[in-house]
């Protein structure tokens, strides 16, 4: 398979020989390194801290970083190969966990910080001494960003927190966090981004959630009473959040689509292996025309999806920094294809489909999130409503 | 000090090879990767480096592909710089490799020189042992453990029945076997910076070379013989009678 994986990016001329070694690196790393304990941290609900401080040391967490704050400055392709790379650890929960790290909760502290913000909060999540969580998400508040309740409110030179937040990917270990709270009037008007340490009195971690799939990454309900953090760790204007997070949104679904599309790939790698292999009725299951068909289908649609994908990398790094239009055509498509791709890759594995111990079947548990978290695809229908002027 | 390591290109063991339609090579559309045995010896390079402040030299033989895996095998992991020797592969064999590596320790002088103990697609398993006869140097090969005490190198060998372990006087010449290490990952930053390293180019002129035969040439490739399917037989009696009368074995 590892030769299959090279031959299919050879032939895209935006990856250079620096992106091609960075492939096999995170392939490497993630084929021998992670897959082998894909099982027990998916059973233990949860892996070790130490993978951020590995992936940080091999570059991964700061690669369109700045080198003053870490990193190494360089472009949306080699994001690219990042999230495309990441999904061969078998874990979609540790992937979403690393790249929650890289590229949801922290590229807006580069957009929108201070060098106080970039030294203390960015620079350690970069150096993976720091874990980092994004708390937008509140108990009654998930698509409709513009309602939520967690207050803070100005007392001399701190904020006082108070409020919930839930479905928070890292949340139980999240060294800080970066924070949607409403500092003004209702609606969007009124919300900021804080950069928020956990380590603050009256920060509590509620409950860690039981979810579906994701196993292996922690997702937490979070409350805070009464927490103090100093002014200064407001990012950006004040009361501007709604503005911030829609924009850091557009990094976050492009890195969730290129991850997606690239598991999907790799389920339809194991399935079209596992065709091979089996055999029914005297012939292996790729000898039935429907078998067949059915792949090459899945094959002409993931690369579908994965040219929308560049499409959107290519705005971007073209200068396009919201490239609104094709990322949100790219999360509602690549989300989900991958769930119907996980679903027929099930299928023709059968029984041995539906036990819990075969990768496909935890690809298909994982992928049910990709049309939920982000941005559900009824939200990438209503924003792509609006672009289309219909 | 100085370490010098090689670095070869072969292709990747994972993909199918097609031989040219004369059957004299195989086709060039693959899939190379580094040999698996010179990444522990580069790993094993850069280790004895960080120890004893060693410069380290990686060289790879062949046409100007094989400079894409001397810079993201080798110097991507940490070796200082690169030195590609340009070759037609068809015309390589182990004596004339071991020729060109011994013009290259004279030129460099190192004070060791660190090989994988074979190649995956050859698997000769010869280059180390004729390096080290035609230099005079002491050898230690199948290496899975390697340390420099002074002037000399502790090599721990897995032979038959256990491990051997030698002392040899630098210089000498060490070949990799698998377990000697676990071979890092190039970092991004390593990939980067492999970019801007020197990287030497020479022809077999350059080293006086110019006009040395291989000893050893390839006549043909072909595919190895299909195995036809296995048959179920009923009980033994069955199979001794088949084992007699038709494999003709007993």
């Amino acid at each position: 398979m590892a030769d299959m994986q090279n031959q299919r990016y050879r032939h895209y001329p935006q990856f250079t020989e620096e992106h091609d070694a960075l492939r096999k690196t995170v392939h490497d790393w993630c084929v021998n390194r992670l897959h082998p304990h894909a099982e027990a941290w998916e059973a233990a609900r949860l892996f070790p801290r130490e993978i951020f401080k590995e992936a940080a040391d091999l570059g991964l967490l700061g690669i369109r970083v700045p080198e003053e704050y870490g990193g190494l400055g360089l472009d949306w392709w080699f994001t690219t190969v990042w999230a495309e790379e990441l999904a061969h650890c078998g874990m979609a929960g540790l992937g979403m966990a690393l790249l929650v790290q890289s590229d949801m909760a922290t590229p807006v502290i580069g957009e929108i910080g201070d060098d106080y913000h970039k030294r203390n909060f960015w620079q350690p999540a970069v150096q993976g001494d720091a874990i980092a969580a994004l708390g937008v998400t509140e108990p009654d508040a998930g698509s409709d960003v513009a309602s939520i309740r967690t207050t803070a409110v100005r007392d001399g030179d701190d904020f006082v927190i108070n409020g919930a937040k839930t479905y928070i990917t890292n949340g139980t270990r999240a060294d800080f966090i970066t924070l949607a709270v409403r500092t003004g009037e209702a609606g969007y008007g009124g919300i900021s981004l804080v950069l928020f340490p956990t380590n603050t009195k009256g920060y509590r971690v509620t409950r860690k959630l039981e979810k579906i799939g994701n196993h292996c990454s922690d997702t937490a309900e979070i409350a805070f009473e009464d927490c103090r953090i100093p002014v200064r760790n407001l990012l950006g204007m004040e009361n501007m959040g709604f503005y911030y997070i829609m924009q850091n949104f557009q990094g976050e679904r492009l890195v969730g689509s290129l991850s997606t599309i690239s598991a999907a790939q790799r389920c339809l790698d194991l399935t079209v292996q596992y065709c091979r292999d089996r055999s029914a009725f005297n012939k292996p299951l790729t000898g039935f025309q429907t078998v067949r068909h059915l792949l090459v289908q899945l094959e002409a649609e993931i690369e579908a999806g994965r040219q929308l994908c560049y499409r959107a990398v290519q705005l971007v790094e073209a200068g396009d920094d919201m490239a609104i239009r094709e990322i949100s055509m790219a999360k509602l498509i690549c989300g989900e294809l991958a769930n119907r791709v996980a679903d027929r890759c099930l299928q023709l594995h059968g029984g041995m489909g539906y036990m819990a111990e075969t990768e496909v079947s935890r690809i298909w548990r994982d992928a049910r999130l990709i049309t939920i978290g982000g941005g559900t695809s009824a939200i990438m229908r209503e924003i792509l409503t609006k672009v289309q002027g219909i | 000090m100085k370490i010098l390591v090689t670095a070869k290109r072969v292709t990747d063991p994972n993909a199918k090879l097609v031989i040219d339609d004369d059957g004299s090579w195989i086709d060039d559309d693959v899939e190379y990767i580094l040999n698996p045995f010179c990444e522990n010896a580069v790993e094993c390079a850069l280790q004895l480096a960080a120890d004893h402040d060693a410069e380290t030299i990686a060289v790879g033989i062949g046409d100007e592909e094989v400079q894409r895996y001397i810079r993201q095998g080798a110097l991507a992991r940490g070796i200082d710089r690169g030195i590609h020797v340009e070759a037609d592969e068809q015309e390589l064999d182990s004596d004339l490799i071991a020729k060109i590596l011994k013009a290259l320790v004279e030129k460099e002088s190192p004070d060791l020189v660190v090989l994988g103990k074979q190649a995956v697609d050859g698997d000769s398993n010869q280059v180390g042992q004729l390096l080290a006869e035609m230099l005079g140097w002491p050898q230690a090969t199948f290496a899975s453990d390697v340390k420099i005490e002074g002037d000399e190198v502790i090599v721990t060998r897995e032979v038959d029945g256990g491990l051997e372990k030698l002392a040899v006087t630098l210089p000498a010449v060490i070949t990799a076997d698998l377990r000697l290490n676990d071979p890092r990952y190039a970092s991004l930053a390593g990939i980067m910076k492999a970019k801007r390293k020197p990287l030497e180019e020479l022809e077999l002129d350059d080293l006086d070379l110019d006009g040395e035969e291989p000893k050893v040439r390839v006549v043909k490739l072909h595919e190895p013989t299909g195995r036809s399917a296995g048959v179920f037989v009923a009980d033994v009696d069955e199979l001794i009678l088949k084992l007699t009368t038709e494999a003709r074995v007993l």
